[in-house]
């Protein structure tokens, strides 16, 4: 840990002040910032605590929908009676991750920002282009059996590695951003993070200054909502592949597809072509393959993370499965 | 006075069954448990020690080569910072097991990735952390450093077994197994990381530190350092785990006696998570061949167990998996061998269970192979090929309860004898199997001694630098002491840990309770012979209960104001040479496992352990509990993942290096079988520690391919093996 500056916001202008400069970093829980700089991944020059700025509330919207504060933790929202019942995906998805002492801390808006996991990342004496642009990538050719296998570039295969923010895909919820200067902005959570592209060391949208101040659900719609999270171990561990899925049915066939998969790639992965095939089309093997084959046309692995691009296919056939009630 | 056995005969009057205290063998907890939970016992790094100063370990970013400069102007302008030091004495390397002498130095030399180079020291913990990441270090690297043990030519082992003509009794097998498993490294993870704070007084050293052998860490410390070991003190009265961590000094104890020696003021270096994982001792991943050939009557004719294993080079230790496979099963061709290829990973050393901890499950699943081939029941093929002596040497066994533990423990958990044919049981998208294992790990014994004064006011008082590494040792020499001297264990004070004690053999190779606890049984008989003297009868008769005499006077009384001093000294002896002393039992285990993902979850696990006498049922259950956890941890997660580029640990965090959670560890059942061995030990009891995880790995394993059809040939089972060999 490198010595830093401690300031506590006491106002979201104030922190947007605060934080607009280049080595400032915002701190809510603390789960995942405050490991990163005892291993000087993270190297702040000054902290701005945002605790007290309230965005702490969970509460219904006019429209039905519901709104999730930045500063709300994973573990208020898990246990929240509409979340439950109205977003049971989501609860699930939380829940998933990391630990009970951790989610107690853990907070909606660093959740969404938390960092990968990728090994040659979390280590400062190896080569990452993600924590040290130009520095090459050691995954590529090192252990990568947590990587990406969607979307990765030869800059950068790392995963996102976080949970929640995959239920929030499937369920299109916003993001909302209070900026520098003094605006908002809303951008879904499908667009909030970034494929490593060139330019690996931008994980998602914010911009300095930027704070998030919630999450918008929409409207609950019908439909099974399940997360299955497949993991080396059953709980405290990364997802190897993720799914969340929010799938309702017309009889008998498929109304409603909405799904969205963690341990995949650099963000939540979510693509639409893959509800498509699946709307209006009787549950079954050969369907969930062919929606297989569209959400791995482009799939590629990197020897130790081959596997996973069978195991998503089997994943998601069995949360398919499970959610429209077909015998596989 | 001093009572001294060297065991050339067993001891078989099982002298502990006559007491009349009845604390021994009870389900007593811990006497130092209230301490632990409220946070009042003191572990190695938190003596509050005035004017400490705070080192960290600087560690090297090349696995081979040497260090060719350090820059200490990079950090010394740091605010806090007091020194580099980079001083011969370092060490680059933990010390074996039991090594009595200065581990590789200086540090400087390097051997492995992580290695530590040098330590920086400064006012404050955060202060000396950050620089020690600033550091500039300059090195040489090799070239020719190798990282895959697959790579290099490997150096044959001294101690292979060639009997008979292994190849022809395959070929006239009824039935043979031909197959190569292999498992990966295993860090020892134990929680309390590794600590030290050392005091320097200009002429003698004091340490507290986290370590597991004291008689043996205060030889290695002083001829690291190069001072008498009469000049050096080590405390280490609460360890929190070693699991073959600690049983060698690491290079935190020397770096913080090397520090306070040169700054003549007390120092602490702990070390980082990271660096726990990257420096201290792993277990050597195997590879691991067996060929098995049994006739129609599931009688083995052959057994083969040849064994590639790694380590650095210059380091005598090699994972020792064909331990147990020496003596289990019968077989008169046989092919034992091993072979170590060196290569720049950290030290490889013992790691709980050496040896049988990945042999066993290798070896139980080859034996589940044969059982098939046979058509037999995996049960009923062990039970036919217990050897009635020592296969190869033809040495007598001590005690031997293999027959009892597979009988009983198969009926304790149910076991089906019928037909096995996997997928038998689906629930939902759950494939359910059993599956079972032999367990076995050889007895060890060391030399022990411990003092017992028995105070005028009727109380004991034991002493000896013995360690409880949580295993339980406060709580059972508590319980023999009051067993032998009639006294509640409220009125037995355990004091361990320091080397001012009489020196005992250390917590290592499960060798702990049977070794000590003989010296403080020896030392309390002594006693007795005098309390028997002065009550007017023979120490046989002597029946002690609850502070005094059966129906007579008091221990008060008797002493009539003296304090009585003996000191035990047991020493192994001949016996050790004329019989095969071993622990033995058997896992069963049932999963289930996700036709889709191929996760395997635990359903239940159910062993059955006969280790001669069981001195505190509530321990030994947690000391088996315990193992059986590891067995779920090497069956399905546990793995240190080594970078092929440059040969680091890429997974040094207990988030990614998957020791078992709660929510993988199912109920648990235990069961002891009665035994009591007296070549074992004085006590007649044998080691449990390590028994628990001998072989367990492999009844999962087994449960796998019985709930799926995946045979799996390498550990840990993880989603995408078991994936990759599940039928479709």
């Amino acid at each position: 840990m490198r010595p830093f500056d401690y300031q506590r916001a006491d106002s979201r202008d104030h922190a947007g002040q605060l934080t607009a400069g280049e080595h400032a970093q915002a701190i809510a829980g603390g789960t995942n910032l405050l490991d990163l700089m005892k291993l000087q991944v993270e190297t702040p020059q000054t902290l701005v605590d945002i605790n007290r700025l309230g965005h702490r509330e969970i509460e219904d919207r006019d429209d039905g929908g519901m709104w999730i504060g930045a500063l709300a933790t994973n573990t208020e929202t898990a246990v929240h009676p509409r979340v439950r019942s109205d977003y049971p995906v989501l609860a699930r998805a939380i829940l998933a991750g990391a630990t009970q002492q951790l989610r107690n801390r853990a907070t909606t808006g660093g959740n969404l920002c938390q960092r990968t996991r990728c090994y040659y990342f979390t280590n400062i004496d190896q080569p990452c282009n993600k924590r040290e642009p130009g520095s090459g990538c050691g995954a590529i050719e090192g252990i990568a059996k947590l990587h990406a296998v969607l979307g990765a570039s030869s800059q950068c295969i790392a995963t996102y590695p976080g949970d929640m923010a995959v239920a929030m895909s499937a369920l299109d919820a916003q993001v909302e951003i209070a900026g520098a200067d003094g605006g908002t902005r809303t951008v879904p959570v499908r667009d909030f993070h970034r494929l490593p592209g060139d330019t690996p060391w931008k994980d998602n949208v914010l911009e300095p200054g930027d704070l998030i101040t919630g999450v918008t659900l929409p409207p609950p719609v019908k439909g099974r909502q399940l997360y299955r999270k497949v993991r080396e171990r059953s709980s405290y561990a990364f997802a190897l592949c993720s799914v969340a899925a929010i799938v309702a049915m017309d009889g008998d066939t498929i109304a409603r597809a909405d799904l969205a998969f963690g341990g995949l790639a650099h963000k939540p992965w979510h693509d639409p072509e893959v509800g498509q095939v699946l709307i209006g089309q009787k549950p079954g093997a050969d369907l969930f393959n062919r929606a297989a084959d569209v959400l791995l046309r482009d799939a590629r692995g990197y020897g130790e993370n081959d596997f996973k691009i069978p195991l998503a296919r089997r994943t998601l056939a069995a949360v398919l499965a499970e959610a429209t009630g077909v015998e596989l | 006075m001093s009572a001294h056995l060297k065991q050339d005969a067993p001891v078989t009057d099982n002298r502990l069954d006559d007491m009349k205290q009845g604390v021994l063998g009870t389900a007593t907890s811990r006497v130092e448990g209230l301490l632990k939970v409220t946070g009042t016992a003191p572990y190695a790094a938190e003596y509050p020690i005035d004017g400490c100063a705070e080192g960290v370990l600087v560690t090297s970013t090349i696995a081979k080569g040497e260090v060719t400069a350090i820059d200490e102007d990079s950090v010394l302008s740091m605010p806090g910072v007091i020194a580099v030091i980079d001083h011969p004495s370092l060490t680059a390397r933990p010390a074996q097991g039991t090594a009595g002498e200065a581990p590789a130095q200086p540090a400087r030399k390097v051997g492995y990735f992580g290695q530590p180079v040098a330590v920086v020291v400064a006012e404050s913990f955060e202060q000396a952390r950050d620089a020690a990441k600033q550091l500039k270090v300059t090195y040489r690297a090799d070239d020719d450093v190798a990282f895959d043990p697959e790579a290099v030519d490997a150096e044959a082992q001294d101690g292979a077994t060639s009997q008979g003509d292994l190849a022809h009794a395959m070929k006239e097998a009824s039935a043979s197994v031909d197959v190569t498993y292999r498992t990966e490294g295993h860090s020892s993870a134990a929680m309390e990381p590794h600590a030290a704070i050392a005091q320097w007084d200009g002429d003698t050293l004091t340490v507290h530190a986290s370590l597991q052998m004291l008689n043996y860490n205060i030889s290695e410390l002083a001829d690291s350092l190069g001072l008498d070991e009469g000049k050096v003190r080590l405390i280490a009265r609460y360890v929190g785990g070693g699991f073959g961590s600690k049983l060698g000094i690491s290079e935190e104890t020397v770096a913080a006696s090397v520090a306070a020696m040169r700054l003549d003021r007390p120092v602490r270096v702990v070390m980082s998570r990271q660096q726990v994982l990257q420096c201290i001792m792993r277990r050597s991943e195997t590879r691991q061949r067996f060929r098995l050939a049994a006739g129609a009557d599931g009688k083995l004719t052959g057994f083969g167990h040849e064994a590639r294993v790694s380590n650095l080079p210059g380091e005598s230790f090699a994972e020792p998996v064909l331990q147990s496979s020496h003596f289990l099963y019968a077989g008169e061709n046989r092919e034992l061998s091993m072979e170590v290829a060196r290569i720049h990973r950290m030290t490889a050393g013992s790691v709980r269970a050496p040896g049988e901890a990945v042999g066993m499950p290798a070896l139980e699943c080859a034996m589940d192979m044969l059982a098939e081939e046979l058509a037999l029941d995996p049960v009923e093929l062990r039970l036919r090929n217990i050897p009635e002596k020592h296969p190869a040497s033809g040495l007598p066994f001590s005690s031997h309860k293999l027959a009892e533990c597979l009988q009983q423990g198969a009926e304790a958990f149910g076991w089906d004898s019928g037909p096995r044919t996997p997928r038998h049981t689906r629930e939902g998208e759950w494939w359910i199997g059993t599956g079972m294992a032999s367990a076995a790990r050889v007895h060890n014994v060391g030399e022990a001694k411990a003092r017992v004064t028995l105070k005028a006011d009727g109380t004991a008082l034991v002493e000896t630098d013995m360690t409880d590494i949580g295993t339980g040792t406060y709580t059972i020499l508590a319980q023999l002491v009051g067993e032998m001297l009639g006294l509640p264990i409220d009125d037995v004070l355990v004091e361990l840990g320091d080397t001012r004690h009489p020196r005992g053999p250390g917590s290592g190779g499960s060798w702990g309770a049977a070794s000590i606890g003989s010296a403080a049984y020896l030392a309390c008989k002594a006693l007795r012979e005098t309390l028997a003297e002065r009550a007017g009868m023979t120490e046989t008769d002597l029946a002690l209960r609850d502070g005094g005499v059966v129906g007579g006077a008091s221990l008060e009384e008797l002493l009539n104001g003296e304090t009585l001093v003996e000191e035990g000294h047991y020493e192994p002896g001949d016996v050790t040479d004329d019989y095969t002393a071993a622990g033995y039992g058997a896992f069963f285990a049932r999963v289930r496992v996700n036709r889709f993902t191929g996760e395997t979850r635990m359903e239940h696990m159910l062993g059955a352990f006969g280790f001669g006498r069981v001195l505190n049922t509530r321990t030994a259950r947690s000391q088996c509990i315990g193992g059986m956890t590891w067995s779920i941890g090497a069956a399905l997660t546990e793995a240190m993942l080594f970078d092929p580029v440059d040969g680091h640990l890429a997974n040094c965090d207990l988030a990614e290096y998957h020791v078992p959670v709660n929510r993988d560890v199912p109920d648990l059942d235990v069961l002891f079988v009665e035994e009591r061995d007296g070549v074992a030990s004085p006590i007649q009891a044998k080691g449990i520690g390590e028994l628990g995880m001998c072989g367990g790995a492999g009844a999962i394993a087994n449960a796998i391919y019985n709930a799926c059809g995946a045979r799996v040939l390498d550990f840990p089972m993880t989603p995408d093996r078991v994936l990759a060999a599940m039928p479709d």
